[in-house]
Order: structure tokens, then C-alpha cells, then sequence
């Protein structure tokens, strides 16, 4: 078939954009200009011109909210046809949702700090450009903070876990990882933030997060996390346009700025990748039916996609790759190893479960990291294995040192050495500080005022601020509850998860007694 | 452990794979003669070497309805590169130096 040729509009997209947010800013005549955009100046970032920032999406209001609107509904409607059909014994395991439950605290808040972040740029930006693009990204993050916990509260009324989210996020042990990561950013400057969340979080690192994920969760049958995370992941593209709009037009407005610039994208990108390494050992680990290793998305989506393609963009403005990128780039076959033992080592202490990897997936892992797994970490779940089967679990019995800056507890290895934990120190006023990495230490010799502040799970359990000196008093005041945390084999989640499917595959009904069989052999177990 | 070598320069964008979304992927492949399409579970990448570019006319002939350009934003899950041109018309995507 052949089309008309469209018939013609009255603006062009460019000039409707034009008239529908620039034109709608003024100048102010009895506020002086400091006093109406007071926080542009104090981070040594000069702005000669405001207008000169671009939008490509020529987004205006009317039609930001026509597809916002249609997303929401074609979303909610998988959700709704996913709730009513029992889709939930459709997931390849009731082990895949300690990824969600990892999700919900660590990533979930993060979306409403940065909802409420981008509406404070939205106000104190100086020019209506950029005030715009984060007003949008703004409502975007409530969007997505809402329906990660629409789309998980489903699984809420099946599974443990997620029942106490908001509460863990500000006191459970590794999701001060996430947090005191955003909190970083939240308490920096509005440049800063911009580099921080709009560029070296949204544009480098996000996809690693999203992307392989939401094809994992297609693949273990989670549909509903993999159409909010595709409907999410349609505004990512706006947010990281946003976020390479602003590096580009900060390094375009004088050239003072690209030192602080660079600095921002060193600091960031380690603070950023650090986080990750909670997003790599899902990916790794806890995926039933894996898709894609975290050293393969991170080769296609930061190797081959920024430091090859994005950065010689940058190079034409001065701007190096980050500072520490080589050593993130060394890790990629150590991170999901060395996070994940962390986490079987914890897991009595959080609100998800862990397990020994099955044969199966201890092949594929292999089979992945052909130079590591076998080497270094096969032989740990042996051990792991060994204790296991003559009736005990392994946890480990006392609390770690944690990293004062990305406050993960001290795993990583010394570069080039996989066998050999790194620890480096720096003294501040008299005081000892520990950190993870190279990468870690340099940021707080940065800003050691800032990072000595640092809220550390570990030391305020032995401050005594978490309820109390005992393990069932702490977890007491996290709002673990029975069933969320420790060992995934003869958990709730597990044994429940067995006994809907013998309900199912028991057609006739004939024996309603072997229905609970599960739950009653658990109980002869324990017996 | 050894510095990494640079490799060739792509562009990219990934799409949901879907069937409203099949017009559209269909006149990306048909409009760029250097495409390279990968499938993972529920996404398609598209890659090239040189640039994207996304054709109203061609969605439109495919989809056999009036299509606009901001719905493109339906179907995006991530893209590497810059929007260098996006109006009634077309949308470019390439780096740009």
C-alpha cells in the first residue's frame, strides 16, 4: 500500500516544542537572579547559556502524558490477567523471587528518592530545558516506584520476603549498600546528582541492571517484572538521554567545568559499579534459568557499548574513561563469585533465602567463567556441600568489616590475585578508616568529612542502636520474619511452592492427605 | 592484567520483540542496510556501524495506519548512542564525534 503524504500540522514538532516549554519561561523582573535559582553556583560549575540545552525528545506535556497513560495500561493489564490465571506457579522456582525480594528493597526506594531528587532540579534548574526533562523524569520515577510495588505485591500474598520493604531498606544490612549509595548522591549538589544519577548511573550503568534482567525474568516465567521493567526501561532511554544531554552541555558551557566533570564520572562510575555487584550475583546466581552472565552483559553493555562507543564522544571534550574502569573491567569474572558467598555466608540475617547452585547451574557457570569458577569457587560449595549433607548449614558466625565508603563488607579481591582479600586504610583526624578498593579509598580521601558520617550497619549493631546485642534481637527490629531468611531447601517458600504443585498434578483430588505430604515431611524432619 | 583493546564502534537500540512492535522493527531492517539484529528473551538488538535511522513513512507503509515518531518511545528499551535527529519525520541515532 502506498500513504498520503501526512497532512500539515500547524507547528512543526520542533517549533510545538519550542512554544510549549521555553516559551513558557520568563525572566524574572523584581527577584534577583540568585535569589530565585540559589544552588547553580556553589559547585564551581559555570553556565554561560541555559537555552542551549538540548531535548531530542521534544517531549511537551500532552504528549508525555498520552503515552505515559497507555503504558500504565497495557502494563496493568498483565498484571491483572497474571493475578487472576495463578501465574505465580508458573515461575521456574520459588527460588527466582529472592531476586525480587532484592529488588524491592534495594531498588524500589531508590526510585522515590529519586522521584523527589529530580523534582527539586526541576525547580532550581535556571533554565526551563532542563527543568522540563527532570520534571518528566520526576513523575517518571513515581511511575516506576509504584509499579515495582504493584507488580511485586502480588507475589506478596504468596511468598515471603516482601512484606516489610520500606523499614528494611533503612536498617537491614546490605541494603544500606543501595541506600547509602543514593543518599551520597541526594546530599551532593545539583550538578553533581545530574553526573551522579543522570549520567554515571542512568547512562552507564543502568542497562546492566535493567536489560538483562527483564530478559531473565521473561525467561524464568515472570511476566509481570518483565513488562514493568520493559515499561520502566521505555522512560530509561528519556532519563539517559537526559543524563548525556547534561554531560555534554556542562562540558559545552565553559571549560572550566571539565575537570570538576571528570572527577564527577571517576567518583560515580566506582560508586555506581560497586552497587552492581549485587545486580551481578542475581544474574549469576539466583536465576533459576539463566540468560545472560554478568561478565557478557558487562563486556555488550559497558565494554563494546560506553568505553567504545560513548567515550571517544567524550575524548572530543577532554573527558577520560573512569578513573578505576580497568580494575571493574579485571572483576568482571570474580564479582557475582565473591558477592553471592557473601550473601550464602548472610542470609540468616536478611529477607531472602540462599541455596548451594544446583549441578546443573554450577556446569553453566563453567561454562561462563571458564577461567575462575572452576578454579576458585567450585571448591567453596564443595566444602559448602560436604557440611550440608552431613545435616548442617553453614552461616557465617560473626559480623564483617565493612567498607566505610560503598559499605560492602570487605570481599573483593587485591587486583590480579583472586585468592587474597583487598583492605586498604586511610587515618582521618586520628581515626582508621577501611575501605573495599583503590577505587573506594580514593573517593573518601576526596571528601573524608563527608564519609566518616557514614551510617554502618555492622558498627551500630555493636553501638548497640539495632535492638539489641543478639542475632533474633536484630532481626527482630529488621522485621525479619519466619520464613524470609537462612537456607532456601525446607524453607516456607520452598516447601509451600511443593506442596501447590502436588496440589496440582492430584487431579482427582483422591488423596487430599498427600496434598500437605510436603509439610508434613518437613515436620518429621524438624522432629 | 593487560590494558583492553578497543573494538569497532556501534550504535545500537533494543525494542521490546512484540507484535505491535513488529511493523516497526521490520522498517528499521528494511531502512538500514548494514543492520545487525540479535534476539534475547522478549528484546531485539539492532546494531549498526554507522547510524540508525527510523522512517515514518515506512513504520506507516508496514503498520498500514498513521504512525508518529513519540511512539517510538513505546517500544524502546534502551539505546547506545545520541538522538542526533528526531522530528515528524525520522529518527536518527549516531555518536556524534
Amino acid at each position: 500500500m502506498t500513504t498520503t503524504p501526512k497532512k500539515p500540522k500547524k507547528l512543526s514538532m520542533k517549533a510545538r516544542y519550542s512554544a510549549l516549554t521555553r516559551d513558557l519561561d520568563w525572566e524574572p523582573s523584581y527577584v534577583e537572579f540568585e535569589k530565585l535559582y540559589p544552588h547553580v553556583t556553589y559547585e564551581g560549575i559555570k553556565i554561560h547559556d541555559w537555552s542551549k540545552w538540548e531535548d531530542p525528545f521534544r517531549l511537551t506535556v500532552d504528549a508525555y502524558y498520552k503515552y505515559q497513560a497507555e503504558k500504565d495500561k497495557r502494563l496493568y493489564s498483565v498484571l491483572d490477567g497474571f493475578a487472576q490465571g495463578q501465574g505465580h506457579l508458573t515461575l521456574s522456582e520459588a527460588k527466582y523471587l529472592n531476586a525480587m525480594k532484592i529488588f524491592l528493597g534495594g531498588v524500589t526506594p531508590l526510585e522515590y528518592q529519586a522521584h523527589r531528587h529530580f523534582a527539586y532540579l526541576s525547580r532550581h534548574f535556571a533554565g526551563p530545558g532542563p527543568r522540563f526533562a527532570a520534571l518528566c523524569q520526576s513523575i517518571d520515577e513515581m511511575r516506576h516506584c509504584q509499579t515495582e510495588i504493584h507488580t511485586l505485591s502480588n507475589y506478596n500474598k504468596y511468598y515471603s520476603g516482601f512484606h516489610n520493604f520500606t523499614t528494611q531498606h533503612d536498617r537491614v544490612w546490605y541494603l544500606s549498600v543501595p541506600k547509602s549509595y543514593f543518599d551520597d548522591a541526594l546530599s551532593a549538589g545539583p550538578f553533581e546528582f545530574l553526573i551522579a544519577i543522570g549520567f554515571s548511573f542512568e547512562f552507564l550503568l543502568t542497562n546492566l541492571l535493567f536489560v538483562p534482567f527483564m530478559s531473565a525474568a521473561s525467561f524464568n516465567g515472570d511476566l509481570p517484572t518483565m513488562t514493568f521493567g520493559f515499561s520502566a526501561q521505555s522512560d530509561e532511554s528519556r532519563h539517559m538521554t537526559l543524563g548525556l544531554e547534561a554531560i555534554k552541555f556542562l562540558l559545552e558551557q565553559d571549560e572550566d567545568n571539565v575537570p570538576i566533570v571528570q572527577e564527577w564520572v571517576d567518583k560515580w562510575f566506582w560508586r555506581g559499579y560497586r552497587v552492581a555487584a549485587i545486580v551481578a550475583q542475581m544474574l549469576d546466581y539466583m536465576l533459576p534459568r539463566p540468560v545472560m552472565s554478568w561478565k557478557e552483559a558487562f563486556e555488550l553493555y559497558f565494554e563494546r557499548q560506553m568505553l567504545d562507543g560513548l567515550f571517544p564522544d567524550l575524548a572530543y571534550y577532554g573527558i577520560k574513561p573512569p578513573r578505576f574502569v580497568q580494575q571493574a573491567i579485571d572483576e568482571k569474572e570474580i564479582l557475582s563469585h565473591a558477592v553471592y558467598w557473601v550473601f550464602y555466608n548472610f542470609s540468616f540475617a536478611a529477607n531472602f533465602t540462599t541455596t548451594i547452585p544446583t549441578e546443573e547451574h554450577q556446569a553453566w557457570l563453567k561454562q561462563a567463567y571458564p577461567d575462575t569458577f572452576e578454579k576458585y569457587y567450585q571448591p567453596r560449595w564443595d566444602r559448602a556441600k560436604e557440611i550440608a549433607d552431613d545435616g548442617g548449614r553453614f552461616f557465617f558466625g560473626g559480623l564483617p568489616q565493612l567498607c566505610q565508603v560503598c559499605q560492602i563488607p570487605m570481599t573483593f579481591p587485591e587486583p590480579g590475585d583472586p585468592t587474597t582479600i583487598c583492605q586498604r586504610n586511610s587515618e582521618y583526624n586520628g581515626e582508621n578508616y577501611n575501605f573495599c578498593s583503590d577505587g573506594c579509598q580514593w573517593i573518601f580521601d576526596r571528601e573524608p568529612e563527608k564519609y566518616i558520617q557514614a551510617w554502618l550497619p555492622v558498627h551500630q549493631i555493636y553501638q548497640g542502636n539495632c535492638g539489641g546485642p543478639s542475632v533474633p534481637e536484630v532481626l527482630a527490629w529488621y522485621g525479619i520474619a519466619e520464613g524470609d531468611n537462612g537456607e532456601y531447601e525446607g524453607s516456607l517458600d520452598h516447601v509451600n511452592w511443593t506442596r501447590w504443585h502436588a496440589q496440582q498434578a492430584d487431579i482427582t483430588g483422591a488423596h487430599p492427605d498427600a496434598q500437605d505430604a510436603a509439610v508434613d515431611a518437613a515436620a518429621v524432619k524438624e522432629a | 592484567m593487560a590494558e583492553r583493546v578497543a573494538q569497532a564502534r556501534f550504535v545500537s537500540v533494543d525494542l521490546q520483540e512484540t507484535e505491535d512492535n513488529r511493523a516497526l522493527i521490520e522498517a528499521i531492517v528494511a531502512d538500514n542496510p548494514d543492520i545487525v539484529a540479535n534476539h534475547f528473551p522478549g528484546v531485539v538488538k539492532l546494531q549498526s556501524a554507522t547510524q540508525l535511522v527510523v522512517k515514518r513513512a515506512s513504520v506507516e507503509e508496514r503498520l498500514g495506519r498513521d504512525w508518529e515518531t513519540h511512539e517510538f518511545q513505546m517500544a524502546i528499551v534502551t539505546v547506545a548512542g545520541n538522538f542526533t535527529e528526531w522530528d515528524e519525520d525520522e529518527i536518527v541515532i549516531a555518536w556524534e564525534h
